[in-house]
């Protein structure tokens, strides 16, 4: 049956529902385009026959070609639109920057579009606030207190505050950080919240 | 409003009464996760799946869904595709053909007339299982009958069986009459396994139940006074996992 290889992309896509990125199936998009190019040969041939020699009944084929055409690019459409999804959460999750193993399972397109999508975002945070600007990224959670208590889980380096002081992030050392600072960091697992 | 006799409008009406009520249930449920906070995997939003016999385009769960197969039956011939049916080495389907397709080549090629090919019911839809259906929805393993058995329920009414409000009113009653037990399970079951809760339901009710389970935890969580707390994002922590499993031979 055709359009088997396009649904092993799904496949692919709902296996990871929490909306990781999986590696890019390059082979697979491939083998998908060969066979829809197949397909419209096929169809080709065999309208130009059946308008040349009137043969009206290899019209349920041309439909049933055409049907799985539809299919693929369905199919495909889906894909690469789910992957933009969850590309675009992971400039909420992680921010800017992505690590090199994230940005490994995305192809050349995606990264571009990922650039894009900063600058988008970058620009609109700017223009909110009248003109002063707003991260929206930041507070995902209603702020309790300006300072929490955070612990170190991994060596992170040196750290600077606004007011110039150096902090140096060792594992299981425990600081009294600006909250708008560390949110960043205990989103991605270097710090830790401690609730007294 | 009078109700038309038979086909469309009244089966229309069912089916969309019947999710209308599910798509209130995930809305009801979705208020109770906004109790606290958002949670972290918030920021990744799939396409849902289309409500009653809509597809949407672009939903991953409907294109799994139009993969299922259903018996049909061939009304004309399709010259030169004879090596899609397995059983014969013939080079063209003849006509009056018995074979399976996928729902997404039958409704595509499906046309009111039937001069393309006419679709059987499977036998979950049949008389005999709907008499089982009625008789107690409770006791049905729906993950072992399909898991898609509503969707692929309301997907056969485009094809104009003359069963069609039977099977409209089976799919609505067998959803109201398990959906309590659903409903309760999910908002009860806190901190265990829910794996033997979750074996027997179809696709559409697990959905339900995981956004249940999901409103749930955070009310739980924002009871504990954890709600403020600050977390890493769980899409993080999977990466970090998956590194570490690469990392091990």
């Amino acid at each position: 049956m055709f359009c088997e290889k396009a649904i092993e992309l799904i496949r692919e896509l709902q296996r990871m529902s929490d909306g990781q990125l999986p590696a890019f199936n390059e082979d697979g998009l491939r083998q998908v385009l060969q066979e829809m190019e197949a397909l419209y040969e096929q169809n080709q041939t065999d309208v130009n026959e059946a308008k040349a020699d009137g043969r009206a009944e290899l019209i349920p084929s041309i439909k049933l070609r055409h049907c799985c055409l539809l299919r693929n690019q369905r199919c495909l459409t889906a894909y690469l639109y789910d992957r933009l999804l969850r590309i675009r959460a992971l400039r909420w999750e992680y921010g800017s920057v992505l690590p090199a193993n994230v940005r490994f399972h995305m192809c050349a397109e995606e990264v571009q579009w990922f650039t894009h999508y900063k600058k988008s975002l970058a620009s609109f945070m700017r223009s909110l606030g009248g003109g002063e600007g707003l991260d929206i990224t930041q507070d995902m959670k209603p702020p309790k207190s300006l300072y929490i208590e955070v612990r170190c889980l991994k060596d992170h380096g040196e750290f600077e505050i606004d007011d110039g002081t150096v902090i140096l992030l060792k594992k299981n050392s425990q600081h009294f950080l600006p909250r708008w600072k560390c949110e960043q960091l205990i989103r991605q697992g270097v710090l830790e919240h401690v609730m007294s | 409003m009078a109700p038309k006799q038979q086909g469309g409008r009244v089966v229309t009406q069912q089916t969309r009464s019947l999710l209308n009520i599910s798509v209130n249930i995930l809305g009801i449920q979705l208020l109770s996760t906004s109790f606290g906070y958002k949670m972290d995997t918030l920021s990744y939003l799939p396409v849902q799946p289309g409500v009653g016999m809509e597809e949407n385009f672009l939903s991953l769960d409907d294109i799994l869904l139009s993969h299922e197969r259903l018996p049909i039956r061939t009304e004309c011939s399709f010259p030169r595709l004879g090596f899609l049916e397995k059983s014969s080495d013939t080079k063209d389907i003849t006509e009056g053909t018995k074979m399976e397709l996928p729902l997404w080549l039958s409704k595509g090629l499906y046309e009111k007339k039937r001069r393309v090919l006419s679709v059987e019911l499977p036998k979950i839809y049949k008389e005999g299982w709907r008499t089982v259906f009625n008789a107690d929805p409770n006791v049905v393993d729906l993950h072992k009958m399909g898991p898609y058995y509503y969707g692929l329920g309301s997907q056969m009414l485009h094809f104009d069986s003359p069963e069609n409000p039977e099977i409209a009113q089976t799919l609505l009653q067998t959803f109201i009459g398990r959906f309590r037990r659903n409903m309760d399970s999910s908002q009860n079951a806190y901190n265990e396994d829910t794996s033997a809760l979750v074996e027997r339901l179809d696709c559409l009710e697990k959905a339900l139940f995981t956004s249940g389970q999901s409103g749930l935890n955070s009310f739980q969580s924002w009871e504990k006074g954890q709600a403020s707390q600050l977390t890493a994002s769980s899409l993080v922590l999977n990466y970090r996992k998956r590194k570490i499993n690469d990392l091990q031979p």
